[in-house]
């Protein structure tokens, strides 16, 4: 074995590479939990706030909210801590603890990803009376109209969902419409350029209303306001 | 092909032959390797995510964020790094970072994060961080790579603000969302696409390219 043979650097050995690669991916995954840890709480709280923010705007004209998880005799009961699990609406009341609507999360295939909505359902006239896009990742400037566009929320003012006199479905399932040709109001009229964004949340609410309106309507006796303002 | 130009305009031997940290690691970043106008780095970023001033901003500064830490890492570790597995090493350091810029911008602000969406996660392939780890931080003293880091990132910074002001003042008609126009002002929608990224580039590479041009006839 003579020097000329040799390489320029001589390689390093396996054990030299397997203790720098080990010893960084330690460090680094120490770095990620701490900082995990760290913003955890944080995080929870600002994404419990932008929801709560987002429950106000559905609902208009509430002071508090609760949130409810329906039980297996078909009764709303407040739960405390918010699992995701089960299946979960948020009431909102008046000041004298009058139910004034149920916000309802719902999510779909938009044109880029899942689309996560809410909206609110206000039992006594059997309406949609508000809508708020909560999570989206639909094209800006043409997509992302489904946020913005006045014309379009509009719409949600005042959906019909009326239930069929038995109770057990929605009258006329939301549909969305082409821009203009809104003539019904349980009708969603499009966006120009947002076609398939637009359609998309038509569609997240009439399948999400067809199932959860009657349950809601049927059950909302069994709201109880919560004892402490929120 | 990027990561080659970056090498040739930083590599240079006046830098790094000299074990000091100068100013000139700091200064050359802002202006005369300007990352985006100049190396024309990390296009995906700066096209992507330049529609407002305000996510520029963002952006930016979490790119340099990254850019200083795993600058600081990568130099600190440079005898301790086998050559031959440097950049697995360099992209697990980048990686590291960059969750934790996304759990910290996170915890500032959710729709901060909402606006960034994907592009956090994909700093991690930013030919921006790793081509300063591999050109110059695994050849240079810790206070040198920071310097340049800073250097560069807030260049980057810069180079982005750039791209989103003009983006968001023609596109959307606000600047950090006050309103600048009369309501009778049409917006430009094709500024906040990508295509009108591509125009907003241009036309500052072309400032750039006018203004080196000038330089070097005097």
């Amino acid at each position: 074995m003579s020097e000329s043979t040799m390489t320029y650097t001589s390689p390093a050995s396996s054990a030299k590479m397997l203790r720098a690669m080990v010893g960084i991916g330690i460090v680094c995954a120490l770095l990620i939990v701490l900082t995990f840890e760290g913003t955890l709480p944080r995080i929870e709280k600002l994404r419990a706030e932008a929801l709560q923010k987002a429950i106000f705007k559905v609902i208009p004209g509430i002071t508090k909210t609760g949130t409810y998880q329906l039980n297996a005799n078909n009764d709303f009961v407040a739960i405390e801590n918010e699992e995701t699990a089960g299946e979960i609406v948020y009431a909102g009341f008046d000041d004298n603890d009058r139910l004034i609507g149920v916000a309802v999360e719902a999510s779909g295939q938009g044109y880029a990803d899942i689309i996560r909505i809410l909206y609110g359902y206000d039992p006594e006239s059997q309406k949609i009376i508000g809508f708020y896009v909560l999570e989206s990742k639909e094209t800006p400037g043409l997509g992302d109209k489904i946020e913005k566009d006045p014309s379009f929320l509009a719409n949600f003012a005042g959906l019909d969902v009326s239930l069929e006199d038995d109770l057990s479905s929605v009258q006329n399932e939301v549909v969305p419409v082409k821009n203009g040709t809104k003539e019904n109001p349980w009708e969603v009229d499009g966006i120009t350029g947002a076609t398939i964004s637009s359609r998309a949340i038509g569609n997240i609410i009439g399948a999400s209303t067809q199932y959860w309106v009657p349950i809601i309507y049927n059950n909302s006796k069994t709201f109880k306001a919560p004892a402490v303002t929120n | 092909m990027s990561a080659k130009i970056g090498e040739k305009s930083n590599g240079g031997f006046a830098t790094t032959l000299k074990n000091s940290p100068s100013t000139d690691e700091f200064i050359k970043g802002l202006w005369r390797d300007n990352p985006v106008f100049v190396q024309v780095l990390g296009m995906c970023p700066v096209l992507a995510v330049s529609n407002t001033a305000e996510n520029a901003l963002a952006m930016g500064l979490a790119t340099a964020f990254v850019l200083l830490m795993s600058n600081i890492l990568v130099s600190s570790l440079r005898n301790f790094i086998p050559k031959q597995v440097r950049i697995a090493s360099y992209i697990l350091i980048i990686a590291t970072f960059v969750t934790i810029t996304d759990y910290v911008i996170q915890a500032i602000s959710v729709e901060l994060h909402k606006s960034l969406g994907a592009f956090i996660s994909l700093i991690v392939v930013n030919c921006l961080i790793l081509s300063r780890a591999e050109a110059f931080a695994s050849k240079n003293s810790i206070g040198s790579s920071a310097l340049d880091a800073l250097g560069m990132g807030v260049g980057f910074t810069f180079a982005l603000f750039c791209l989103g002001a003009v983006r968001e003042l023609l596109g959307n008609g606000t600047f950090f969302g006050l309103h600048f126009f009369p309501d009778t002002f049409q917006e430009w929608i094709v500024m906040i696409l990508p295509a009108g990224g591509f125009f907003t580039l241009a036309i500052w590479l072309l400032i750039f390219n006018a203004a080196k041009a000038r330089k070097s006839e005097v």
